[in-house]
């Protein structure tokens, strides 16, 4: 052991010393540990205990089977990954398509701008209440405007094959405006110096999106790939708000049976859940995160 | 962990102060008539904090020396998790509403309430409110409200413009929805909207399931009855030849419980499955239609087996952490709900949809047609407790599944089997025997 230590390599990076002293970092070191490290370590513990507020029950491994059993489990985790990759790729089309515009010669880009943005700033509950007034199938005023013009739209979030994916075109509206932003930023950063260079080499529009826009946002992509990856992997207020994972269990995510779980008083069930939502969680998001970063570096 | 333990410090801190308020009042004087403060909890939505006020204003008349404050919670799951939560924490008011029933147990009477058994009212009550109240080891709760009945609000209009007579067996419903329906009217009404009125094609059949297996309940606490077989699963098929025979209005998906009233009470729909505790809100909203709202049972599919399932009244109940003076004065609030002018209140604000479960209490004679159609099954003796009262297991997911029978999505079979599993966490989070 003390051999290892001895031989391991002295790091590299020399240690700067910090401008404030340590214990600047106490007060939002206690904050953290009391509330998000404690927490954590303690749910790994109930997650093997059926408890409630008053007792505790060591039962194994038990919650992880019934959590498993659960038949609306394979929706829950089919709809997650649905949810969370269409989201993510959406929120990449138009985001990026919204921050072209948005770069470009405009009038009112200021206010453009903001617009797309605005959605991101009001409560997902609030939106989800929203949606669910304007996607009413028969006195929505999306449908209604369908109508109009001569189209009879679906049932949005009641009927079974649509209610997940009208949830996620929600999400994307609600969330585009972040990507955008992202996108925006990434985009200013490009040197003008490779578009000039493409321009006398006789390159087109397209090939300058294909060949210098594109790969030279790439980190952009990632940030917005990873944030909406996590975000949709977890997300639950939106459906609640809007489907309540129905109906039926057709629109449950893996965070709403949890939900249903606690709420139905089986807190060490729910718990087991919410450790395996997050080792899920985990598992995706650490390996595409590596990818993303890994590429940017070789570039 | 320190949210807890800061709670605690600060329950601590309050308690060290009442005691020292206690000490204060304690020297000046006598023991009579000083000033009791207490606190009541009720649910907000529907009436509720609307009969507090009146119930407070009313109590003070007759006892000016208690103060009682009124605070409100939100009700369903969300308010299970408050309670189950203040209980634990000794936050919970002084005395408080809830339901009675398999809910009632999921708050662990023996421990957190006030046992009320020596009360004077307590021998007042009809024969099947006891149970629904009481653990093994005691009576808890006071009825507030009036029992209902889980069945069809139909309405009366169309069945005589169609000459149509009251279905007792599941065949004659069935033939007056086809006739409703090609007279192109909606025959059954669904909301799923509010997900919870799906579940009353089962909920609302246990009656007749209970009469042709007396023991049903009993043996399915044991594990020994499941909704896969007859005759509890013929309460999913009954739903789902309801879907499959297109009686549903257009829009089942989205609508609301309030829409399935309006549906009902105006001629919109003729049949509405749901609670007959839909008439006070019908009485509200629509005065001039009340009287054209019948009831009658789910009927059987033999109509030898047809009762009505009753659900019975909510509580008042006592929280054990309140103590002394205080729990005096509780009691008193208690025994008001069910007086001659604590029983005026609670029909003034909800029109009863059901006869009252203490005989301290009598119906008005102006009560609605839905009422009084229920009120003969009742004196008839045809009516059984729903499952709810009689068992304690009722698994959270039964809306859901109920929406996917009735909305097509899934079978009556798969349904039923998965509200079997849906069921064993209940069964096990409570400890029962045999799960």
């Amino acid at each position: 052991m003390a051999q290892a230590v001895a031989t391991k390599p002295q790091p590299t990076r020399r240690s700067v010393k910090s401008m404030y002293p340590t214990w600047f970092y106490i007060p939002a070191g206690v904050l953290y540990v009391v509330l998000f490290a404690i927490p954590t370590f303690a749910s790994f513990y109930f997650a093997f205990t059926r408890w409630s507020l008053q007792d505790v029950e060591f039962t194994g491994l038990q919650n992880f089977i019934t959590f498993f059993s659960e038949p609306q489990l394979r929706t829950g985790f089919t709809n997650t990954f649905i949810y969370g990759f269409v989201t993510s790729g959406l929120k990449v089309v138009f985001g990026l398509a919204l921050a072209l515009l948005l770069t470009g010669q405009l009038m009112a880009r200021g206010y453009l701008r903001s617009v797309v943005f605005f959605p991101v700033l009001v409560s997902a509950i609030g939106v989800g209440i929203t949606f669910k007034v304007l996607m009413d199938p028969f006195d929505g005023l999306i449908n209604s405007s369908l109508e109009a013009i001569g189209i009879t739209g679906p049932a949005w979030l009641t009927d079974p094959q649509w209610a997940l994916y009208s949830v996620a075109l929600i999400d994307v509206w609600k969330g585009v405006g972040i990507a955008t932003l992202i996108y925006i930023a990434g985009l200013a950063a490009i040197p003008q110096e490779y578009y000039e260079a493409a321009k006398v080499d006789g390159a087109g529009g397209w090939k300058n999106f294909w060949h210098i826009t594109l790969p030279l946002v790439r980190p952009a992509t990632a940030t917005v790939v990873l944030l909406s990856l996590i975000g949709g992997l977890r997300s639950f207020d939106l459906i609640w708000a809007t489907t309540r994972g129905g109906p039926g269990f057709t629109s449950d995510v893996i965070a709403s049976v949890i939900y249903k779980q606690y709420q139905a008083g089986f807190y060490g069930l729910s718990t087991a859940g919410n450790v395996v939502l997050f080792i899920v969680v985990t598992a995706i998001v650490v390996p595409v995160s590596y990818f993303l970063n890994r590429r940017e570096v070789e570039r | 962990m320190s949210v807890h333990k800061r709670r605690l410090l600060g329950g601590t801190m309050a308690a060290a102060a009442a005691v020292a308020l206690v000490a204060c009042s304690g020297g000046g004087g006598g023991n009579g008539d000083e000033n009791v403060e207490i606190t009541l909890l009720v649910q907000t939505g529907g009436t509720g904090p609307a009969w507090g006020e009146a119930l407070i204003e009313a109590f003070n008349e007759e006892h000016p020396e208690i103060t009682v404050t009124l605070n409100s919670q939100p009700g369903g799951t969300e308010g299970d998790n408050l309670v189950k939560t203040k209980l634990a924490t000794g936050e919970m008011e002084d005395v408080f509403t809830y339901n009675t029933g398999s809910l009632l147990q999921a708050i662990n009477p023996d421990q957190n309430l006030v046992p009320l058994g020596d009360e004077e009212w307590a021998s007042t009550l009809i024969e099947p409110f006891v149970p629904v109240v009481s653990t093994e080891n005691g009576l808890y709760g006071a009825p507030n409200g009036t029992s209902q009945a889980g069945g069809i609000l139909y309405n009366i209009p169309i069945y005589e413009e169609l000459g149509l007579e009251v279905p007792t067996s599941w065949d004659e419903f069935m033939s007056n929805n086809d006739a409703i329906k090609e007279a192109g009217k909606t025959a059954i009404i669904q909301t799923y909207g509010d997900t919870w009125t799906s579940q009353l094609f089962v909920l609302g059949d246990f009656g007749n399931v209970t009469a042709q297996d007396e023991d049903w309940a009993t043996e399915y606490t044991a594990g020994n009855r499941k909704y896969v077989e007859q005759p509890a699963l013929q309460s999913f098929i009954n739903q789902q030849e309801a879907y499959e025979g297109d009686y549903f209005n257009e829009d089942f998906a989205s609508a609301l419980f309030d829409d399935g009233l309006r549906m009902v009470s105006t001629g919109e729909g003729a049949h509405y499955p749901i609670l007959s505790g839909g008439v006070s809100t019908i009485a509200q909203n629509y005065p001039d239609n009340i009287g054209d709202v019948g009831f009658f049972p789910l009927p059987a599919q033999d109509a030898e087996d047809t009762r009505a399932t009753i659900w019975l009244p909510n509580a008042v109940y006592i929280p054990s952490t309140t103590e002394g003076e205080e729990l005096e004065a509780a009691k008193l609030l208690v025994e008001f709900v069910n007086s001659p002018e604590g029983c005026r209140l609670q029909v003034e604000l909800n029109v009863p949809a059901g006869p009252f479960a203490t005989s301290l209490c009598e119906l008005p004679s102006d009560v609605p047609q839905a009422t009084q159609d229920l009120q003969t099954w009742v004196d008839d003796g045809l009516a059984n407790p729903a499952l709810e009262f009689v068992s304690p297991i009722k698994g959270p997911n039964l809306e859901n599944i109920t929406v996917q029978v009735g909305s097509g999505i899934s079978t009556a079979e798969e349904g039923a089997a998965l509200y079997d599993e849906d069921v064993i966490k209940q069964a096990q989070q409570l400890g029962l025997e045999g799960w």
